[in-house]
This record gives structure tokens, sequence and C-alpha cells, in this order.
């Protein structure tokens, strides 16, 4: 198991309201799995994923993933141990508007001992991968939100993580570009064995999921 | 830090004009305070080099300029003659007794009066200060109504300049010199001979007198035979500190008036940086979320925006450096208290001074940015990246 | 009243913004208060000196004296109605940086042409019967504690050696312009301790004081005294005592205008910060002008708002700004002790003030407005900030 959760909890302070989103969830996630978690609107899916990715503290309960329970991390580890373990995909994609889309793929790698030829080769791997090779100096700004999704997700795998996690990867997107992004995760799975967690409403996107884990009012269904 | 330098060049750049018009108050500020330093050096370049380290200034015990004080015919015979006095090439004592009187000319740009020293020497003078040179026209005759101007003092007043001539103590006075004197104090005065000043002002004793040691580490042994003597009633001080001295309260107060300006605009330059910092790093609270959640440390994210602060401070500083720069061709004249009379200084410029001025500079970018990095480094990362 | 409610709400929506960019403004507008304040301070003197009464001096410069017989002579002229002289003194009261006036002045006749000087008749007698007698000003005695019988003690510098006085009155300004950080003494006394000390310098005279019958004929009586002494041993050189005045300001006339430019200075650069953050402010907000346009609203109503909000924290400023200009300018005034004549914040100066916040809200605000008016809808709409 990639990933083992055992009795997660989580609440939100809104004013002076104690507003539970997660409660006591349990759940095991197998190395390659590719995990579709749906639910409705304040159902807690995405807050599940945050922590699962390392970047929000739950209340209480275990989180293990691939080995090590990051609740008992301090904040520094826990960044460090995200560099290496954790591929983000956002829903707009994230990307620094200032980088190019090389040096924004780049970006993981500054975290590593790698030198900057090495990290050359890797970044020109990566796109090469999601087909943007000759996309390398342009800006954010110059792409359209298919290619900036693509950027996003070489930015992702760059440093051949533990766990991709995407949240509702396709929301700002058309249909057919939606189509090329979901075939390209697929792909990641498929070819490279990656665990993938995805969260979405999308019924479509979810679809081409190994599984799917339906979340409703913080808790799992099934 | 972990995150590309070029990162934070680019975002300043990215937000151009706010760049530029934070940067710009900046640089108004920086001008001030670099304008300010080089007006105290040029102040202080002025008066300590009036005069050299080997050279004694004597004048009446308890006046505190030469204007007030008085010293007879004996007592200057006295100091005269005392042994550590040096002896120039011909044998002659290197003395110069000499009549400071104030004069009231106009001057040239804004027709106004104002007091200007006009100093009666010996011969003896110029060896005194070798300093002092003339650049146009010729030393004046000993015996004749004749004077020479230093440069700023035949620039600034009417009738000073080489060739005109000037009315006072009943007579007519030619100018047939011009003397620099490295822009030191001498460079305002008006210098004549000292027996034809002191007949025409009908005054029969001297203000000063001015003599080189023979052995400058001599200097407290003739302090003390010459304050002693009770038959003296002088105060001995070397050339350099009593001009250091004659400036004290003038300085004094550029100095104080400049930091106290310079602090109070410093704030306006800081508040200015604060403000754009909290906005750069609101505007870009998705990215910093995002990279702290691609592992990039909370230090890493305080670097990237305090280098940003800084670069604003640094850039600010190099744009009010340069203009303040300028500031070399403009001259000041002004009154000295002390002495009661004007005094020409200008700015000078030093690499003390633009270090100072760039250290100031960084100094405020930094203070400016500190709490906005700070609020960026504690940024929860789900709540920034909810902010799209 | 709307645009009110909206204007004041969006200066809160960012507080920690709103409140530097007011503080940046306070410390602005006082500090130009207190630059101006002290530019005031500088021509206080000037400014109360009077048009009708002449001040004689030595052609040559105020470091050589006129003669004591020259006041039979002026006295004779046509249009002097009363003469008087002093002598400046230059002594020191303990230490250099307690710096106040010190004349020797004519005792029986000095007071007279001074009405503004309010002293006390039995307090002038009892000065003009002793010898060694003083009179201080009010803003002297509270400063240094003199009173009435007090002995002080000056070190003279032009004229060596320790002089004791004993204080003998206090006189009040006739109204708040009068300078009362003076110290005056008998002349006799400082001539007849000249014989022994300083015998070059007696029976000299600093400067005539002439008092004119009809205040019209100042220039007409001024030039017939530098003409009645012209080509003698002293010429003198005789101006109304306000130009005389002037005369020492314009001396340190340099330093006078650098604290005006710089007065000014601050202020533009405050007005370059506000201008950043109403920029930015509005950058942001685009997209809720654009609805504002889509939903109707003109150019007028947003100029309003955007206007609004920049007087309203100008305004704020200013006013914070003026109201502790007050007791600061006190402080500075406490701090410099008597070296200037009076330090008060005037009129104009809060005019001023009010003026230089006003400017700086209309320049801040005008560029973004202008940017908002002409902003398209749909791109407005687009604009996420």
């Amino acid at each position: 198991m990639v990933v083992e959760i055992r009795h997660l909890a989580k609440a939100y302070q809104r004013g002076d309201q104690i507003v539970p989103v997660l409660t006591d969830i349990t759940l095991d996630i197998a190395a390659g799995d590719y995990v579709a978690l749906m639910g409705p609107s304040g159902s807690g899916k995405s807050t599940l994923l945050n922590l699962i990715a390392g970047i929000d503290k739950p209340d209480s309960g275990s989180l293990c993933v691939g080995g090590v329970d990051i609740v008992t991390l301090d904040e520094a580890d826990l960044a460090a141990w995200r560099a290496r373990n954790v591929g983000f995909i956002f829903q707009f994609y994230n990307l620094m508007p200032v980088l190019t889309a090389f040096e924004n793929v780049e970006l993981p790698l500054l975290l590593t001992d790698l030198g900057a030829r090495e990290r050359r080769e890797h970044v020109h791997a990566a796109l090469a991968m999601v087909g943007l090779s000759d996309r390398l100096e342009h800006y954010p700004s110059e792409l359209s939100g298919g290619q900036q999704q693509r950027v996003a997700i070489a930015r992702a795998i760059i440093t051949d993580p533990t766990i991709l996690v995407a949240d509702e990867p396709t929301g700002d997107l058309d249909r057919a570009s939606a189509e090329d992004v979901l075939n390209l995760i697929d792909r990641l799975n498929r070819e490279l064995g990656k665990t993938i967690i995805m969260v979405t409403h999308d019924p479509h996107a979810a679809a081409k999921a190994r599984s799917i884990r339906q979340l409703d009012k913080g808790e799992l269904a099934g | 830090m972990k995150i590309p330098v070029s990162y934070t060049f680019r975002n300043l750049w990215a937000r151009r004009w706010t760049t530029l018009l934070t940067a710009g108050g900046m640089a108004l500020v920086v001008f001030v305070f670099a304008a300010v330093l080089m007006l105290e050096e040029g102040l202080r370049k002025t008066l300590v080099d009036t005069g050299s380290y080997d050279n004694v200034v004597m004048i009446r015990r308890s006046a505190q300029t030469e204007v007030q004080s008085l010293i007879d015919r004996t007592q200057a015979a006295l100091l005269e003659s005392q042994p550590t006095v040096a002896l120039g090439a011909d044998g002659a004592r290197m003395v110069s007794k000499e009549i400071v009187v104030l004069v009231n000319l106009n001057k040239r740009d804004s027709g106004r009066p104002t007091n200007v020293m006009v100093r009666g020497v010996g011969t003896a003078t110029l060896t005194l200060r070798p300093q002092v040179k003339i650049v146009e026209g010729r030393m004046f005759r000993p015996g004749a109504s004749e004077i020479i101007a230093g440069r700023s003092a035949a620039d600034r007043f009417k009738g000073a300049g080489i060739g005109e001539m000037l009315w006072f103590g009943q007579r007519e006075w030619r100018v047939v010199g011009v003397f620099d004197a490295e822009r030191s104090g001498f460079d305002s005065e008006i210098w004549g001979d000292a027996d034809q000043l002191m007949q025409a002002f009908r005054r029969p004793v001297y203000s000063a007198v001015v003599a080189k040691l023979g052995d400058s580490a001599r200097f407290d042994e003739f302090k003390r035979a010459v304050e002693s003597d009770q038959r003296l009633t002088v105060e001995a001080k070397r050339e350099t500190q009593f001009y250091a001295d004659q400036s004290e309260v003038l300085a004094g107060f550029i100095k104080y008036l400049g930091l106290t300006l310079s602090v109070i605009f410093s704030i306006g330059a800081v508040i200015g940086a604060m403000i754009t910092m909290y906005a750069s790093v609101a505007a870009r609270t998705a990215e910093i979320g995002t990279l702290r959640a691609l592992g990039f440390p909370r230090s890493s994210v305080l670097a990237a925006f305090m280098l940003e602060a800084a670069l604003l401070g640094v850039t600010g500083g190099c744009v009010g450096l340069f203009f303040a720069s300028f500031m070399q061709l403009f001259t000041i004249s002004t009154m000295n208290w002390q002495s009661f009379s004007e005094l020409a200084f200008s700015f000078t410029l030093t690499p003390a001074i633009v270090l100072k001025t760039l250290a100031f500079a960084l100094t405020m970018g930094v203070m400016g940015g500190f709490l906005p990095a700070v609020r960026a480094s504690r940024l929860k990362i789900v709540d920034a990246l909810r902010a799209v | 009243m709307y645009h009110l409610k909206m204007i004041f709400r969006n200066a809160l929506r960012h507080r920690l913004r709103t409140a530097l960019t007011v503080l940046g403004i306070v410390v602005a507008i006082v500090a130009f208060g207190l630059l101006r304040t002290v530019v005031d301070a500088w021509y206080a003197g000037a400014e109360a000196a009077s048009k009708s009464r002449l001040v004689s001096r030595n052609a040559i410069s105020l470091v050589f004296p006129l003669p004591l017989a020259y006041a039979g002579k002026i006295r004779q002229i046509d249009g002097v109605k009363a003469v008087s002289h002093a002598n400046w003194f230059g002594g020191v009261y303990i230490t250099e940086k307690n710096f106040f006036p010190q004349f020797a002045v004519h005792a029986p006749t000095y007071f007279d042409l001074y009405p503004e000087f309010v002293v006390p008749p039995a307090q002038l007698r009892d000065f003009q019967r002793d010898r060694k007698g003083a009179i201080v000003g009010r803003r002297l005695a509270d400063t240094y504690g003199f009173k009435v019988g007090d002995s002080v003690s000056l070190r003279g510098t032009i004229f060596p050696g320790n002089w004791e006085f004993v204080v003998r009155g206090i006189y009040d300004g006739a109204d708040n312009k009068t300078d009362v950080s003076q110290f005056f003494f008998q002349w006799e006394y400082l001539n007849e301790v000249a014989r022994k000390v300083a015998p070059r310098r007696v029976n000299s005279v600093g400067v005539y004081v002439i008092g004119l019958s009809a205040a019209d004929r100042a220039a007409e009586v001024a030039a017939n005294v530098d003409t009645t002494f012209k080509n003698s041993l002293a010429e003198t050189l005789t101006e109304t005592e306000q130009a005389f005045q002037l005369g020492f300001v314009s001396m340190t006339e340099a330093i006078v205008v650098a604290i005006r430019i710089v007065s000014y200075l601050i202020i533009f650069i405050i007005m370059v910060v506000m201008a950043n953050t109403m920029a930015m402010t509005v950058r942001e907000r685009m997209s809720e002008y654009a609805t504002l346009k889509a939903l109707g609203f003109g150019g007028g109503h947003l100029a309003t708002l955007i206007f609004g909000e920049a007087f309203v924290i100008a305004g704020l400023g200013a006013v914070c700004g003026i109201v502790l200009t007050y007791p600061l300018a006190d402080r500075f005034g406490k701090a410099t002790g008597t070296l200037f004549p009076e330090f008060r914040v005037h009129d104009e100066t809060v005019w001023l003030q009010l003026a230089c916040a006003a400017l700086i809200a209309v320049v801040a605000a005008l560029l973004p407005c202008w940017r908002a008016t002409r902003v398209r809808i749909v791109d407005g709409l687009r604009n996420i900030g």
C-alpha cells in the first residue's frame, strides 16, 4: 500500500464555529492505483486530497504515504517530503507567469542536488513526454489552457514522485483539451505505473480512472 | 534561497509601473540623503582644507573669531619672536600678522549685501599658505591700495573681479589679482596689505597672528609658552583646528537638519515600499501557495520577497545617487554664523558617501519588505491555493 | 449618499494598506508643517520689525562702530523725533548653546523708541538707576528662570571678562509677534568697563536707532542721515529696521531656500506613494468598475468613487497631521530654546497643509480614474485581478 489512511479527521474554524469537513476516513491506495474521488460540493474531497498531498494537517488519525507517517513531520521536513514524493496537477495549472515552460518544469528540480546539465536533460524528457518540446521558451500567457496543463503535468512528474495528485485537472478546459489531458494522465498510469489520486466532479473524467470513491458529508461511501 | 533570482527580477519587471513609482519615491529620499551628506562633506572639506596642520593661529583669549580679536603690535612682536617659529629661506620668521574685518559687499546675482572677510596680510603669507596660488594677475604691492580676491569672492561679489574696484575705508582699492585656495575658506576672502588696511580702517591693531612651526611636534610646547606668558593674552590653536571650530555650529546644524529630514523622508519611502510589497504578495498568493506545495521551504519564499524589496531599494538608491551626483555642479554660499562672514562651499561626493547612501537605500527597501515577506512565508498553503 | 457609503467601505477593505497610506500622509503633512514653521521662524524677527524706526550703522559693515558724537548731529536732522543707541554684546551665558541676543542700550532713551516692549514703569526706573541693571524678555525669564533681583553672569567675547548683571525688569511683548527673548543692559556700564579692558572700543556705538516724526518719511530721513556723514571717517548706512533685519536673513538665504525646496519635496514623495497605491487599488478592482459600468453607472459615478476614496484617505491624513503639527512644533521650539525669537505655527501653514493634501489626492486619483472610466466593459470583466 502506497497510501494508508486510518481514522483521519479534519475540521475548519469559521468565525467562532467549528465545521467538521472529514470524519473518520479510513482508506488504502495501492501502488499503481488510479483513484477518482467524487462527491458534491462541500463533501471534503479536496480536503482529503490536500491532506494526502501534505499541504494540510489533519486534526487526528494517521496518514502514511510511501511508508512515512506524514502527520508526524514538521513544516520543514514536510516541505522536503513533498518535493520528493508528490506531483501536483491543479485546476488552474498554477504555473509561474514570469517563468517559461522550461523554467516552470525545472522548478521542482531546483530542490534537488542535480546540476544544470542534468536538470536540462530531465526537463527535455518530461516536455517530450507531454508533447511540448517545441514550446520550451514560451511563457504561460502564450500557451492555450490545454498546453498550460500539459506543462503542469510535466512539472508534476519530473521528480518521479511517489504519488500524483490532481484537483479538478480538466475543470477549466474545453472538451478537446480535457480529452488530451485525461489521456495523458491515463498513459502516466498505464505506461509509467504512476499512482494517481484525482478529485473531480466530472463523471466523464472519473470514468477514465480505475476506481471511484464517493465522499459525502465528510465520509467515504463504500 | 532555492527560488531562482530571475523569478524575482522578472516579477519586478512584470509590474513595471509600480516598481518604477516605488523606486522613484525611494530615489527622491536617497537624493536628499546623499545631498546632505555631500553638503556636510563639502563644508568639512572647505573648512578643514583652510589652513595647515603645521601653522598655529593666535587670537585674543575669549574671542571666538578673528573679527572679535584684537592683538596689539607689542604682543604681535612677542609672538613673532618665539623660538619655535620656523625661519624662512630668507632668514625671516614665517609669521603673518593679520587684520581681519568684515565689509559689506553686494552679491552679483541678487544685488543684496552680505558680509565678506577682508584680510590684511603680511608678505610671508603665501609661504605660510602654500595651497594658495595666484591664478590671474599678480600679488598686491605692499604700500599700494591694491587687493587680491579669492576665486569665489571674485565670482560672487560686485567689484571683486580682476581689474575692478572696491570702495571701503575711504579709499578705492583695485583688484590686481585672483587667487585659488583649492576650494577652502580663503576662496571667499579678499586679501590686501595689512598695514594699508590698518591705516584705512584706523585700526592700529592686528586681529590674529599666524605662525609656521619649525617642528610641528612642538606645538604643545609652543601653546604652553604663549598661553602662560603674563605679557600675552592669547589663545593658540593649530590652523586646521581653528577653522574646524569655526564651522562647528554650521556643520552641526546641517548634520542635525539633514539627519532629521532623512529619517522623516525615509519613513515615507518605507511606507511606499511596504504598500507595494504587500500588494505584490497579495497578487501572487496563488503562486506562493504553489511554490510551497512543490516543496519550497518558507525560508525560500521569505528570501525571494526580501530580495525583491532589496532590489527596489537598490534601484531607488542608484537613481537617487545618480541625480545627486549632479549637485556637485552647484555651490552654496551662506553666512557662517560663527565668523559672521559669507562662506562658499560645494557638494562633494566621496566613495564613502556612495557606500553609505546605497546602504541606506538597501535598508529602506529591506525594512519596507520585511513584514510583507514574513506574511508571504507564513501563508497557509491551502488558503493560498484557494485564492486564484 | 450611496456613494459615500461605498467610498468609506472601499477604503476600509484593505485596512492595512489604507492605514499605511494615511500614516505616510500624516508624516508628510507634519514634516511640511514643521519645515514651513522653521522658515517662518527664520523670518520672524524681520516680520515683527518696524517700518517706522530706522537703524543706522557703519557703512563698511557692522563690525565697525560709529562715534558717540554722532548722536547729537542725528537728533538735529529734520524728521528725526528721537535717537537712541545700542551695541551688540555677544556674550555667552554658561555655554554657547544658550544663545540669545544681548545689547548694551542707552537706558534713558531706548525703551521710548520701542513701545512694543512693555515694561512696568517701576521696573524701568530700577533698571535706569542701576548701573549693572538688566531688563530681560519674558521668554528668557521662562527659559532660564530669571526673576527680578537675580544675578546673571555673562562671559564676554568682544568685550572680554566676566560681566555681572542684576535683573531689574522683565518685558513682555505688546503682541505675540514681538521678540521677547532679548537681554538689555546699560550702555554706560559697557563704556565704563571698556575704558579699562578695551580702550579701543570706548565711545563707540554699534547702531543708532532713530524714531521718525512721520512714518512715511523713512526713506527721506534715511538718505539725509547718510548724506550728513558722507565723506567723514565713519560713513553711515541707514535703513528701516525691517530692511536691516531682512539683511541678516538674506545672508543665510541659501539655507532657507534649501529648506523650502525640501518641504515641497516630501509632499512630492508622498504624492508618488499615494499615486502608486491608488493605481494598484484601482487595477485590482477593475472588474468591479466594469460591472458598475455594465449596470449603467457612467464615468462620473466612477470618478466620484475613486476621487472620493483618495480624498477620504488624504483628508484623514491631513487632519491627523495638522493636529499633530502643533504639539511637535511646540516641542521643537522648546528644544531650540531661544535660538528663534518665536516658533509658532502660522495659520497660513495650516491652509497650505490642507491644500497639499488635496493636491496629493487629486494627483493620485487622476490616472487611475481615467483608466477606470475608459476601460471596455468586456475587458474589465475578464480581468480577474
